[in-house]
């Protein structure tokens, strides 16, 4: 078990799993993707207070999960790059950082979007979406620290310590948000919780969030691939398979 | 020499060093108190900025009594915040280049309480003024004596918190030349609770109603930097000081 461990963090053999991985995820991704947003677009009855506005909810709320989500897993993986020195670990935090951001904006964007016609303004400081947007920052953050250093070891260490900082501060950020947010303005707008979704309702929404979390998986795995491979391009086992000598390195 | 090799043996390694915690908590404290006053200017340079700053609105907005009242609690804050912000790079930078992190490096207590005395003596030298000054500055914004009150206990208890998160900061770049903004952008995120916590008290002493919910949480998370801020603070030191 050890051995097939350390077997998967050698980067050759990362290297060529994960190119198979992204494939084997980014197809149900995909096939899902499909299938939920059928549902959701067509299937699913229009909502009796939202209308036809609501459905923006199978792209908002698996944005907005995955971008918490994006979030602690790039904390975990630097957490596991730091006590355990595993490089492939920060790798993986490191491609964590641009698709989390990319789904907190995605997130921010389909929120606004849905304002718009609920709220009457893009842009409300409600409590979730302020403390999205602050999640956007630690994103930027995290990516502008990585990004000044050149040695690469202490770019990963040092952004691994600023992750795990973050997310502990994630829970206090997003409670006091909520706490300013009840003092700040009349209780109208926060009623953003679905009040017991119907079932046609629900079934396309928790299959748009597989798959966003199978398409996350798929996207992290060839960022990772490419990631590693940037990082051991002067290595044998690199220049050789960049020769064209061995196909993927080496076989599994 | 009484001086403990790595060659000695384990029972030797952990006798008894010379010096007591507290003895070089104190040592350090001290130490960094006198460089920082005697670099007056960068310590002066935070409550400069911080006037500077809560001038601006009037100026900009307008100079009616009842508007800077309400403006009053929020951009005192947020003065503080970005004076705070202005001098967090003074915190580790100079002793990271003459060696004396390294120093601190050797000593056989934990990391953390050396950063605990310094980051503190940062905060007596740039957060106790901004404290200090800020019941003169809200009494020009109009601000009735019992807000003013709870402005200067919300600034007590919320500037070391501000000046501990950001140390963290401070230790991760304090390899860096140039990191200024840097170091602004990835600790401002982290600093927002207590600005948002802080700032509330205050309009809620202005609005009249009962403030011990924010100050409590305030002194809460006072706590959690103390007892957090200073390890996580220590590991990045060990990474900038590679």
């Amino acid at each position: 078990m050890w051995n097939w461990f350390f077997k998967l963090a050698s980067p050759p053999h990362f290297y060529a799993l994960a190119g198979k991985l992204s494939y084997w995820l980014l197809v149900p991704a995909i096939l899902l993707l499909a299938i939920g947003t059928w549902g959701g677009l067509i299937l699913a009855p229009p909502d009796y207070q939202q209308g036809d506005a609501f459905r923006i909810i199978y792209v908002h709320v698996p944005s907005a999960y995955l971008s918490m989500l994006i979030y602690v897993t790039m904390a975990v993986a630097g957490a596991i790059g730091l006590i355990w020195r595993i490089k492939l670990a920060h790798a993986v935090a490191a491609s964590c950082a641009p698709i989390g951001a990319s789904f907190t904006f995605a997130a921010l964007v389909t929120g606004a979007v849905w304002g718009k016609p609920m709220w009457g303004t893009y842009w409300e400081w409600d409590p979730r979406l302020t403390a999205e947007l602050i999640l956007l920052f630690l994103y930027f953050g995290y990516m502008g620290l990585r990004g000044a250093f050149e040695n690469l070891t202490q770019a990963d260490r040092a952004s691994a310590v600023l992750a795990i900082a973050g997310v502990v501060n994630v829970p206090i950020i997003h409670f006091s948000v909520i706490w300013w947010a009840s003092l700040h303005q009349g209780p109208t707008l926060s009623k953003l919780e679905a009040p017991s979704i119907s079932g046609d309702m629900l079934w396309p929404l928790l299959t748009m969030i597989l798959a966003f979390t199978l398409f996350f998986l798929g996207i992290l795995a060839m960022r990772v691939r490419a990631e590693v491979l940037e990082r051991e391009v002067q290595s044998r086992w690199a220049q050789d398979m960049l020769r064209g000598a061995s196909p993927v390195g080496v076989d599994l | 020499m009484a001086v403990p090799t790595h060659a000695a043996a384990p029972g030797q390694a952990t006798a008894a060093p010379a010096l007591g915690l507290i003895t070089l908590f104190r040592a350090v404290f001290i130490r960094d108190l006198r460089v920082g006053l005697r670099r007056w200017t960068d310590a002066s340079n935070a409550a400069l900025f911080f006037i500077l700053v809560v001038t601006l609105f009037p100026l900009a907005l307008s100079p009616k009594a009842e508007m800077l009242r309400m403006l009053a609690p929020g951009v005192i804050w947020i003065a503080a915040l970005l004076a705070t912000l202005l001098s967090l790079h003074l915190l580790f930078r100079a002793d990271l280049e003459d060696g004396t992190l390294e120093q601190l490096l050797t000593v056989p207590y934990p990391l953390g309480w050396m950063l605990l005395a310094k980051t503190l003596a940062h905060w007596v030298i740039t957060g106790v003024p901004v404290v200090v000054m800020a019941p003169v500055l809200a009494i020009t914004y109009h601000l009735p004596a019992s807000a003013v009150g709870v402005l200067t206990f919300s600034l007590l208890l919320g500037t070391p918190t501000l000046i501990l998160l950001g140390s963290i900061g401070a230790a991760l770049t304090a390899g860096l030349r140039g990191a200024g903004v840097l170091l602004a952008f990835i600790v401002a995120p982290l600093m927002l609770p207590v600005l948002m916590l802080g700032a509330r008290a205050t309009d809620l002493a202005l609005a009249g109603e009962n403030v011990t919910g924010p100050l409590y949480l305030l002194a809460a998370l006072l706590v959690l930097a103390i007892s957090l801020a200073p390890v996580v603070a220590a590991g990045a030191i060990r990474i900038s000081a590679d």
